[in-house]
């Protein structure tokens, strides 16, 4: 299927029953780029086109979040935030945990939502599951602007540690991507799969340590949190925002189960690939 | 010559089951291969899967295409063409056998590939031109050219929610009609706009083919087919019937290989499937088949004996009649002066066609069910053929268009 360097000039496709790879070409994907940068900007265009609070409503949801949260969960439930004002403890964790919600949603609906495309023109499906993870990073930042004042609020000055967030970010990015395109694919293939997705999305925000900490659990229960991805990440995000001491396990404990759930979207991906034009 | 396009032995088979149901659901999925243990140790011994559950869209279909050469696909409905396209454009993947196309390839399934509605008319050039295939640097070449073209300068700016119809088609085509691949794949997209951008398109095209490019073209367009192709490839029921000359191509799909024929009867050419549209037959006054040519000062009977397991209450027969070019004539059905449905059993239908309705030429006569729940094949694709001649009238064979009546005139000075 790669184009092969036969001549120079002359690419050649080649097109056989069960090509045999497990994984999506990944090269493909690289020599699409382009078209990748082209769909992020729509979808970027697209949710700050249509609205014209678009900005504002970036702006206002994570901070009435943040605000309700606050009362919820820091004053009348009273979780413990190991000291750290509990609006910016847990708004350290709310704006991962929303940025990884969001984009793991929307590239989980790529397929889907791309039909009318799939059946039409050919390039790397995988491409529509990354594209839909970028839009999500604009109200990542606003969000971002957000925390800003909150901790400006508090009087609450940030360490150097604070430029660990970029990296944070990434992983957060990847982690997002990797479970989006399981999702996709899963989600192309059986279509009940959309009314379990945004139940599955809201238990998994209750068994991350976003309202709350790892500390509430005792120790030899914590690794059971550790599985899931986003509570080092959380922990990361944490560290940098707030300069709480860190342990690195739960953190490569986490990426390791990145990586695991990458590779199985890459594989099953691959599998439901063939199909998406004949079933979506 | 090079080959540009090679396809060997292609072949896509769609399970039913798939086609039949919209989707399948993770329920169902997880409840069958729960089942899938006992179901194996039941079947044990028999065939894995039955073979009436899955079609072959398309088998066996070998072919070759050479460098700068325009190949047409004809066929009627369902006989495979759009498969062909989708495995050569990549968007599905063949079940069997393989193709190899040498050269850039673009193909073109649809007009407004990827515009997206919010967007404006200057965005979405963008955007289609790069789920097209073209890179960022040809859309900014080619950009003034575009826009010339789709003739929607002044709405540039505004989205494309907004335009009429027309307007985005023109915009979709223009920026399809720009790209610059060696091999161009084209599925029908001429069928669209009004009459005056289809020439416009159908002119763009054939700019297209005088380059050297090598285009395959799927068409039911039989006049674009002549004007664009030299070689036709007619597929029947997902096999190449024919692979030949455009003309010839085109004559067979239209049903003028032979001798005209008329009279259809089922099982004579047509094997497999639960045939329920038993014999079609031209007649004339007195209940003859007609063979020869026929004057169209007589009048004639198109006969229809059909079969069906149980009665269709609101099932009706149509009859439509085209002509050499393919072009629509006439079209009747049951409805037009019988009320009820179709019985249970054999029943025959007979259709009157007076004297002088038709002007003298070839027409072809297509059968088609409709509301009928088990049908195998929902239409017989020009099964019989007639050709009238006018040798009544002073004017005879030299009339215009596609009726026969003569006219009254009457001198009012008189």
């Amino acid at each position: 299927m790669n184009p092969d360097q036969t001549s120079p000039q002359t690419p050649t496709t080649t097109i056989r029953a069960r090509r045999g790879a497990w994984l999506p070409s990944l090269r493909e994907v690289w020599e699409a780029r382009e078209l990748l940068g082209f769909l992020t900007w729509r979808d970027m265009k697209v949710r700050y086109k249509q609205a014209v609070l678009g900005i504002a409503w970036a702006l206002l949801v994570p901070f009435l979040k943040m605000v309700v949260f606050s009362i919820v969960f820091g004053r009348l439930a009273g979780i413990d935030s190991e000291g750290y004002p509990y609006a910016i403890f847990m708004y350290a964790g709310l704006l991962p945990w929303q940025f990884f919600s969001e984009a793991l949603t929307r590239s989980g609906q790529s397929i889907v939502s791309g039909a009318n495309v799939i059946t039409k023109v050919y390039f790397p499906r995988l491409i529509l599951p990354i594209a839909s993870i970028g839009a999500g990073l604009i109200d990542f930042v606003i969000s971002f602007a957000v925390l800003g004042g909150v901790m400006a609020y508090f009087g609450f000055a940030p360490g150097l540690q604070i430029l660990l967030v970029i990296p944070f970010t990434l992983l957060t990015l990847l982690a997002a991507l990797s479970i989006g395109i399981l999702v996709s694919a899963l989600n192309t293939a059986y279509r009940d799969f959309r009314y379990i997705l945004p139940f599955a999305v809201q238990l998994l925000m209750f068994l991350t340590p976003v309202i709350y900490s790892v500390s509430i659990l005792p120790e030899r229960f914590r690794w059971i949190l550790w599985i899931n991805p986003l509570t080092g990440i959380i922990d990361g995000f944490r560290y940098a925002i707030l300069g709480r001491p860190i342990s690195w396990e739960p953190l490569a404990i986490s990426a390791g189960t990145i990586l695991v759930i990458l590779f199985t979207g890459l594989v099953v991906f691959r599998r439901t690939e063939r199909y998406f034009a004949d079933i979506v | 010559m090079t080959t540009a396009i090679r396809v060997e032995g292609l072949g896509k088979r769609y399970t039913i089951g798939h086609t039949k149901e919209a989707y399948r659901t993770m329920r169902d999925a997880l409840a069958q291969s729960a089942l899938a243990p006992i179901r194996r140790i039941r079947n044990f011994g028999r065939a894995s899967y039955r073979a009436e559950d899955t079609i072959w869209a398309l088998k066996d279909a070998s072919f070759e295409v050479q460098e700068g050469e325009v190949l047409g696909v004809i066929g009627a409905n369902g006989a495979g063409k759009s498969t062909l396209l989708k495995i050569l454009t990549r968007i599905t993947e063949p079940t069997e056998g393989h193709a190899e196309l040498r050269g850039r390839v673009g193909s073109l399934l649809e007009v407004g590939t990827g515009f997206h509605p919010e967007l404006t008319g200057r965005e979405n050039i963008f955007l289609s031109g790069a789920v097209l295939g073209l890179s960022r640097n040809e859309i900014l070449r080619k950009y003034d050219e575009i826009v010339e073209f789709s003739g929607v300068e002044k709405f540039l700016d505004t989205p494309v929610k907004r335009y009429s119809s027309g307007m985005k088609v023109r915009l979709g085509f223009s920026v399809a009609a720009h790209l610059e691949p060696e091999i161009l794949l084209i599925d029908e997209v001429l069928a669209v706009g009004d009459a005056a951008f289809q020439r416009k398109c159908i002119g763009k095209m054939s700019d297209v083919t005088r380059t050297g490019r090598t285009v395959l073209f799927v068409s039911h367009n039989m006049n674009a087919i002549s004007r664009l192709c030299e070689r036709v490839i007619l597929l029947d029921e997902g096999c190449i019937k024919l692979d030949g000359e455009a003309e010839q191509g085109i004559q067979t799909y239209l049903g003028f290989h032979t001798q005209r024929r008329g009279l259809y009867e089922a099982g004579r050419d047509r094997g497999n499937g639960p045939e329920i549209l038993d014999r079609v037959e031209l007649v004339d006054e007195r209940g003859r088949t007609i063979e020869a040519d026929y004057s169209n000062a007589s009048e004639f009977e198109v006969r229809i004996a059909i079969r069906l397991e149980d009665p269709e209450p609101s099932g009706y027969l149509s009859v439509s009649v085209r002509d050499r070019q393919g072009i629509p004539v006439l079209f009747t059905d049951l409805r037009d002066s019988l009320e009820q449905g179709l019985p249970a059993g054999r029943s025959e239908y007979a259709v009157r066609f007076p004297a002088q309705l038709l002007a003298s030429g070839e027409y072809t006569f297509t059968i088609g069910t409709s509301g009928v729940a088990k049908v195998a094949r929902g239409a017989l694709q020009n099964v019989v053929s007639i050709c009238l001649r006018d040798f009544t009238s002073t004017r005879g064979e030299h009339r215009l268009g596609y009726f026969g009546a003569r006219l009254s005139w009457t001198r009012e000075d008189a």
